[in-house]
């Protein structure tokens, strides 16, 4: 198979999400298991840019590497006491973890499977940025209600954060 | 379009490059001459007291909740915002309303959490 | 956009080449420039021996860090410890992809912009890049195992995130009336005369981010993560020789970018009374250059002052700051321009609008943290209480 510079690009990009994702999943320290996941979901969003899916490549790096692995970093700096906490498998983890894992395995290969318009498309070809496609459809009435949704449960994480966290200071 | 994106991957090669060589030459040139003193933790002379890892307080948590959520709201609204002037040469104030409601839901939680006061840090 | 590839590869790497290496300059003339203003400041005469008038320094300064010990000491965790400084200079280097920083040039028949890359998600890209500035910090404090830096990181960290919502919320309002992501297309919609330039338009939301950015780059006021008389250097307490210079380099170079994004987005970019005009397709993308870096030249003099101006905050004044004035600031800042133009589609309707709102917003709000002020309690203040005793 001949390798264009592109596809090469390409391959780098999902081999180094495929490496880092195993690196989070068998490396023992947890802050390193957190830096490995930063790589993982920052080369997601370059495999995004090869989809063409721009807007979703930004929002990936914007709301994912900036804010929720800083939420886990924060985190595991808070409950765990001590940050060289080793992870370990207690009996049990593995089966039940393993039967979980599985099953999300499982339903992602069924829709990759399922899909009808599963095709390669030639990456080259220019398209319209989606930024403005993303725009119009949720303004529109087919995606509106979900929009409006999304802020409901926008809501009740905030209203629940704002518990949690009070009822903790005020048993310190 | 994905041409346009060629010289960020360039940049990026570049970047990290330019930093590996500057990791790589402090290594190289800077003299080695360690002593134990130099080697221990830095609390400006004093002898270090404790563990350094310990438990941190939970408003950072807090801080870091509150981020995500209105990052998300952020990126919600930049599809609307650039989309907004052609919408109402078109249809009218609909799509004014329809981001009014969403920023008014959001605000009466924004109220909410600094009523909590999960906005202060006392 | 037309470019054959081989032009567009060639192209691109000059620039980035050239752009890094501008950087580069920068940064040393900034180091420069800071010392040489606050000993203005403080009526004293900086740097003067290095070179005539001191300008020698800065390169002085550089071959000693090179020349200084790669320290790694015994406690730190080794390899993210030499990560992170690499994790924090990328980013910074990598935020000025985007910035237009001329109109465009032109050389044997082809037309180059003068950017690294025009994507259409520019101002996008530059959040998400500056979302990552945070790592390097938290990654560096955590991997230094000693109190002063994860206390520093923290600190930042949380500043970091917490202005990174203002940073973008205040940019919402001039999209919408541009509704453009791309840089470039900002910069031209805002034509060359500064009475219809963005700051105008959206004063507050430029006050915010101006604000923003000051925090982004932990410098005075906002430089409670390296406040050296509580935490000694902060993050980078344990880092010497070039990797502690790589910190300080990234600190510098958010400031160039970030000064230059503003110059982007609310000063009109490289345009300037149709002065970026004049001359032919090559010359008048030079001199479009040139009015570009004297923008960010005043943006950078900026900094500086403020930073031998104001004194530190508080962390709680801080936070109350970002999260109970810039954030319903520009909330309200986008509402009042989505609305304003939405109904009458006057530009200097929003404007004034936007200023008065601005100011409705910051009065109740000060009302609100006035009124529920809880009273300050008495407590033993230790030597404190003794100095105030004695001296009554």
């Amino acid at each position: 198979m001949e390798l264009n510079p592109q596809q090469l690009v390409f391959y780098l990009f999902a081999l180094l999400t495929i490496g880092s994702a195993v690196v989070v999943v068998t490396i023992r320290n947890i802050v390193y298991a957190a830096f490995s996941l930063m790589v993982t979901l920052f080369s997601i969003a370059g495999l995004y840019v090869f989809l063409q899916a721009d807007f979703l490549a930004a929002t990936q790096v914007i709301v994912y590497v900036g804010g929720i692995l800083v939420l886990i970093l924060f985190g595991v700096m808070m409950t765990s006491g001590s940050l060289d906490l080793k992870l370990k498998l207690e009996r049990g983890q593995l089966f039940w973890g393993g039967v979980v894992s599985l099953t999300i395995f499982g339903l992602l290969l069924s829709v990759i499977t399922n899909t009808p318009q599963w095709e390669n498309v030639d990456i080259g070809a220019s398209q319209e940025p989606t930024t403005r496609k993303i725009g119009e459809m949720i303004m529109k009435e087919e995606y509106l209600l979900p929009f409006e949704i999304a802020s409901i449960l926008l809501l009740v994480a905030l209203i629940g954060a704002a518990l949690i966290s009070r009822k903790e200071v005020r048993d310190e | 379009m994905l041409t346009d994106y060629l010289p960020i991957l360039l940049l990026l090669v570049f970047a990290i490059g330019f930093a590996a060589v500057n990791l790589a030459l402090t290594h190289l040139i800077g003299p080695k001459k360690s002593t134990q003193a130099k080697l221990s933790v830095y609390e400006s002379g004093v002898q270090p007291v404790g563990d350094t890892r310990q438990r941190i307080s939970i408003r950072f948590g807090l801080i870091a909740m509150l981020f995500i959520i209105f990052d998300i709201e952020v990126v919600f609204l930049y599809p609307w915002a650039i989309v907004f002037k052609k919408f109402t040469e078109n249809s009218g104030y609909f799509i004014l309303i329809e981001m009014l409601v969403f920023i008014g839901i959001l605000f009466l939680g924004y109220i909410y959490a600094w009523k909590k006061g999960g906005l202060s840090w006392d | 956009m037309d470019l054959p590839l081989n032009v567009l590869i060639i192209s691109s790497l000059i620039k980035i080449v050239v752009v890094v290496h501008i950087l580069l300059i920068g940064v040393m003339g900034m180091i420069l420039a800071e010392r040489k203003v606050s000993g203005w400041i403080q009526d004293r005469h900086g740097p003067n021996r290095v070179g005539p008038w001191g300008i020698l320094q800065p390169i002085a300064d550089g071959i000693k860090f090179l020349l200084k010990e790669d320290l790694v000491p015994d406690h730190v965790d080794k390899p993210v410890y030499l990560l992170a400084p690499a994790i924090i200079l990328v980013p910074a280097l990598v935020t000025c992809g985007v910035v237009p920083f001329g109109s465009s040039i032109t050389v044997s028949g082809y037309e180059i912009p003068l950017q690294i890359a025009d994507i259409n998600i520019g101002v996008l890209y530059i959040l998400a890049i500056t979302s990552l500035g945070v790592y390097g910090v938290v990654l560096g404090a955590w991997a230094s195992n000693n109190k002063y830096s994860l206390l520093g990181g923290l600190r930042s960290s949380a500043q970091m995130i917490s202005y990174e919502l203002t940073l973008g919320l205040s940019l919402i309002g001039v999209l919408i009336l541009s509704s453009s992501l791309s840089l470039r297309e900002i910069a031209i919609q805002q034509g060359s005369y500064p009475w219809t330039w963005n700051f105008l338009i959206h004063f507050p939301a430029f006050l915010a981010f101006t604000t923003a950015a000051f925090a982004e780059t932990n410098r005075l006021p906002f430089d409670l993560a390296e406040a050296e008389q509580e935490l000694v250097g902060g993050y980078h307490t344990e880092y010497s020789s070039m990797k502690f210079a790589m910190y300080f380099m990234a600190e510098y170079m958010h400031m160039i970018v970030g000064s230059a994004v503003a110059v982007t987005l609310f000063f009109g970019g490289w345009q300037f009374f149709g002065l970026e005009t004049v001359g032919g397709p090559f010359w008048s993308g030079l001199i479009s250059v040139g009015i570009f870096f004297v923008k960010t030249a005043f943006f950078l003099f900026v900094f500086i002052w403020v930073r031998w101006t104001l004194p530190r905050f508080r962390y709680d004044q801080l936070m109350n700051l970002g999260w109970k004035f810039l954030l319903p600031i520009t909330l309200a800042s986008i509402v009042v321009t989505a609305t304003v133009w939405a109904f009458t589609q006057s530009k200097v309707l929003v404007g004034i609008l936007n200023v008065v709102v601005a100011c409705i917003v910051v009065a109740i709000v000060s009302t609100t943290l006035v009124m529920t002020r809880e009273p300050e309690p008495v407590e033993d203040r230790g030597i404190l209480s003794f100095t105030k005793e004695s001296s009554s």
